[in-house]
């Protein structure tokens, strides 16, 4: 056997290939879910198709002990359910590794590689065996592979069950059957194959105080607890579970329970230009408004957020990015807005950016973004992704702060305009160069006429070159100011590093672990996550403290390394790209090739 | 409505309203469009109807699009707030500002370009989702501020400035309102101020979206012989069979109705509508009967006005999310967030 294969525990990575619309997410969920509760770092990549039935969708999963999740790219194990992508799925088996395939048909000949080893279990035919309707026999043909992995893998039994007693506790049937289909592929395992694999999983307290949730859930999580009231959004993929959550959250949280009206109000809009426009009504008016998109629906609303910006309107808008450009690729990961979402709209705009890594901030950095949309009274995009987005990330428990207070910036009451003898909605102006706002309603002196047209500094309209640059400007400084608010960079330093290693967002993970492997062979450097836009000064000081550094993005066009030059004083040269844009999460492997052919080996 | 500067001084004698408030109180500021602009005409009518009704400035707030018709929300109700947003987005805008703070009386101003073309998508769907909003199209058939280019209320055959026809079909808001499912449509001329007065009032007194087409001609770019929407051919092709007269809530002269009326409907805040004329069968609380007689109308080269279908039974956007009673704006924060301990519980189920 591979020595590689050897007695290897909970330090693995296994694929599960199936066609989609077939229940395997349920199944994968459960294996995915029983992992975590054994206490170890676990990580799950859905890998799947734009499309609702029938086509090839994979799942990804790696153990790793030392808490490295990020996407690995070599599989110790192939769960091999779609016999159309049987061929491409035997030659990403690791040499010496192995592949539970459905044996109830022979496998075809030209399938067999000499260097795996192959599990057949007869699923189909035992399921065909012990159900009756068609449609369950595909669903826990499913199930049953989850339970030969039980075996072959060592996962706790006990965990499934209690998994499985959880979710179909109302369907007592379902959870009969699943649990018997479960026992069958378990028990075939057992009988037939040496029980477990050399790798396998085996219990530790890797996840104490951790939870498993996605991105999108934990966005909305964030909007729920910031106070969004109105919600308004277009369907898109990878951003529509955000509003999904939303939704059940505010039915949970947000409905009175006498009387069952809700303390919010979600449009689903016609289109994303809608969507947006909904989104600055009703920040107008003083209510904390979001939408959530992906790429093709920020192009659409680069309109308004010109308006938003202009006119100084707070708007909270959360994309999740997916492939682009046009329609790209909607089910596959990208940092590709980054450019777009800086700069969006025509004319002079800048746009505060918040780029989470990981659920756990983008549920943090949701809540900022209302803040400092408020308190800079501008829009704000949260760069997520749809690998964040909408894969299952073991995180740290977000805990909610009780004292926390909303802040709303600068809104004059109805008191304080009382006491004004006249109000001008664009100056005086404070030391972060923001004006004070009043609200529809309030009180008439606030009474005032927005426009995203041309305007002087006291709100009124005007085509005078003068007039129109003061208040252009005053933008300009305010969104500079911001800095000093958008969350700083996280920078992790190395004993005798030689360069640094810079990057932003879902990367997070896989570079830490390339930096890690690098180290390892004796190659350090120090590391900076960007999580902000605008850059504040240890951006720059981090630049400039060493020789050179990496830029490491998933974009084709290194937007982020094109954002830093463009944005601070550093010199060209001391950036140098490395970009992996295919569509799929990020691998440590990917950064570490690319430095290693750059920088030789101490 | 002034397009020549007015001083501010008010006259005593000035009629007030319940708010101690005169005519005078409701303008805004000075008009900026062409002399003799059926837009200003307009804006005088919602000056009156706002006055009418004693709703407090500040609790009015007016919105537009990109065009001249969206230009005069400025020169109304200075004291109200006022958004003037992007071309053919106000609906959108609206939607979301009613969806934050439902106690505000919302008044859209736009026209035949910024709500039939570039914003006819965002126009259906606020009638669709029934936005209590009063929406009105100053709709002159051409493209003002960029000089005279036909717009898609343009007639078939109706000539631009240069002599050239459209020949395309016009889009006509009225019948394309109540092809999916207008609550409130009204169509009037800006000339017409006896008829737009009470219409707008009762638009404002409207459960859900109103619609208002008014008929405004362009003195520059479309009122030359050969335009269908010129003052002299707006003139000869309007009939005016239907009159109503708006009734606030706190005037009871509900008995008047059954002998002067032909009929009546009784608005969500306890207005009435009195319609005093009718063409013979015709029922404003029918959509399908409105339609076929709009239709024969058109056919015949008529051009129908009044308030021409209500329905008060459909909800507005409010009561179809189920939202709160209380503005979401005034609902406090302490009712918004769950708290650190209903988020723990919730987090332990992602294990």
């Amino acid at each position: 056997m591979h020595q590689l294969l050897r007695d290897r525990v909970n330090d693995f990575a296994f694929k599960l290939a199936n066609v989609n619309g077939t229940g395997s997410a349920s199944a994968n969920g459960l294996i995915m879910q029983a992992i975590f509760r054994m206490g170890i770092p676990v990580s799950g990549k859905n890998l799947f198709p734009s499309n609702i039935q029938g086509l090839p969708t994979w799942y990804e999963i790696r153990v790793n002990r030392e808490g490295h999740t990020a996407r690995a790219l070599e599989y110790d194990l192939m769960v091999a359910m779609n016999a159309q992508t049987y061929a491409r799925d035997v030659k990403e088996v690791r040499s010496g590794g192995f592949l539970l395939y459905d044996s109830s048909w022979p496998l075809d000949s030209h399938l067999i590689r000499d260097d795996v080893n192959y599990v057949g279990v007869p699923l189909a035919r035992m399921c065909g065996e012990h159900f009756q309707d068609s449609r369950e026999r595909i669903l826990m043909k499913n199930i049953a592979y989850a339970g030969s992995l039980v075996a072959l893998l060592d996962i706790d039994m006990h965990l499934i069950e209690q998994l499985l007693e959880g979710k179909f506790s109302a369907k007592p049937s379902l959870r009969e059957s699943n649990h018997k289909s479960v026992m069958i592929g378990y028990e075939y395992a057992k009988k037939h194959f040496d029980c477990p694999l050399p790798f396998h999983l085996a219990k530790m307290d890797g996840n104490q105080g951790k939870i498993l949730i996605d991105g999108n859930t934990a966005t909305a999580l964030g909007a729920v607890y910031a106070g969004a009231t109105v919600a308004a959004w277009y369907p898109i993929t990878p951003a529509t579970s955000v509003m999904d959550a939303f939704t059940r959250f505010c039915a949970k949280y947000r409905r009175d329970k006498e009387t069952g009206a809700n303390n919010y109000c979600i449009i689903q809009a016609e289109d994303e230009l809608a969507a947006i426009g909904m989104v600055i009504g009703a920040s107008w008016n003083g209510a904390r408004a979001f939408t959530s998109t992906s790429g093709p629906g920020v192009s659409l609303m680069n309109e308004l957020l010109g308006l938003a910006y202009y006119a100084e309107i707070p708007a909270v808008l959360v994309d999740v990015q997916r492939v682009g450009p046009s329609t790209g690729m909607p089910t596959r990961t990208q940092q590709g807005d980054l450019m777009e979402c800086a700069y969006a709209s025509h004319g002079d705009t800048k746009h505060i950016l918040l780029i989470p890594a990981d659920p756990a901030e983008c549920f943090d950095f949701a809540v900022k973004s209302f803040d400092l949309a408020e308190k800079f009274q501008t829009p704000v995009i949260m760069l997520s992704d749809l690998d964040i987005g909408m894969n299952d990330w073991v995180v740290d428990k977000m805990a909610w702060d009780d004292s926390y207070v909303p802040d709303r910036g600068r809104v004059l009451t109805a008191e304080q305009l009382e006491q004004m003898p006249k109000y001008f909605r664009y100056s005086p102006e404070d030391e972060n160069h923001v004006a004070a706002r009043t609200l529809p309603g309030v009180h008439q002196k606030g009474a005032f006429f927005i426009r995203g047209s041309g305007h002087n500094k006291l709100g009124g309209y005007t085509e005078i070159p003068d007039e129109y640059q003061e208040v252009i400007d005053r933008l300009a400084r305010k969104h500079k100011a911001s800095a000093k608010f958008v969350p700083a960079p996280v920078i992790e330093r190395r004993e005798g590093a030689g360069f640094g290693v810079i990057t932003t967002g879902g990367c997070d993970r896989a570079v830490r672990e390339a930096m890690q492997l690098l180290a390892n062979r004796g190659i350090n450097a120090n590391y900076m996550r960007i999580r902000g836009f605008p850059f504040d000064d240890p951006v720059v000081d981090f630049i400039e403290e060493h020789p050179f550094c990496f830029v490491v993005e998933q974009n084709r066009d290194a937007q982020l390394k094109s954002l830093l030059l463009l944005e601070t004083p550093v010199a060209k040269n001391k950036l140098r790209s490395i970009c992996v844009y295919g569509g799929f999460p990020l691998s440590a492997n990917s950064v570490v090739d690319r430095i290693l052919s750059q920088v030789e080996a101490k | 409505m002034p397009s020549i500067a007015k001083p501010v001084a008010k006259h005593p004698s000035l009629q007030r309203n319940k708010l101690d408030l005169t005519i005078r109180d409701y303008e805004g500021a000075m008009s900026t469009l062409c002399a003799g602009c059926g837009h200003d005409s307009i804006t005088a009518a919602i000056v009156k109807a706002l006055w009418k009704m004693s709703i407090e400035p500040h609790r009015i707030a007016k919105l537009s699009g990109i065009g001249c018709s969206s230009k005069t929300p400025t020169y109304f109700v200075n004291g109200a707030h006022g958004f003037n947003s992007a071309h053919g987005r106000m609906p959108s805008i609206a939607a979301g500002a009613s969806a934050a703070n439902r106690d505000l009386v919302y008044i859209g101003v736009s026209g035949d370009g910024d709500s039939l073309s570039i914003g006819l998508g965002q126009l259906c769907h606020a009638i669709r989702r029934n936005v209590k909003m009063v929406y009105v199209i100053e709709n002159n058939g051409v493209y003002g501020l960029t000089k005279g280019q036909f717009s898609a209320s343009t007639d078939i055959g109706s000539t631009s400035k240069k002599g050239d026809p459209n020949r395309m079909p016009p889009i006509d808001p009225v019948t394309m309102a109540l092809s999916i499912g207008a609550t409130f449509v009204a169509r009037s001329f800006s000339g017409d101020k006896d008829q737009l007065v009470p219409v707008l009032e009762a638009a404002v007194a409207h459960r859900g979206f109103a619609l208002i087409d008014v008929i405004s001609p362009c003195v520059t770019f479309n009122d030359h012989k050969g335009s269908t929407k010129s003052y002299l051919a707006s003139r000869q092709s309007m009939v005016r069979p239907i009159e109503t007269d708006f009734v606030p809530p706190a005037e009871e002269i509900l008995a008047q109705i059954g002998t002067n009326g032909v009929t009546s409907v009784t608005m969500h805040d306890g207005s009435v509508l009195r319609f005093t004329a009718v063409p013979k069968d015709y029922d404003p609380t029918d959509r399908g009967k409105v339609s076929a007689y709009l239709r024969e109308r058109a056919a015949a080269g008529e051009v129908v006005t009044g308030l021409l279908y209500v329905d008060e039974s459909q909800p507005d956007m409010h009561e179809m999310s189920q939202t709160v009673a209380t503005p979401l704006v005034n609902v406090p924060y302490s009712k918004l967030c769950p708290g650190s301990g209903a988020l723990s519980k919730l987090l332990d189920q992602f294990r």
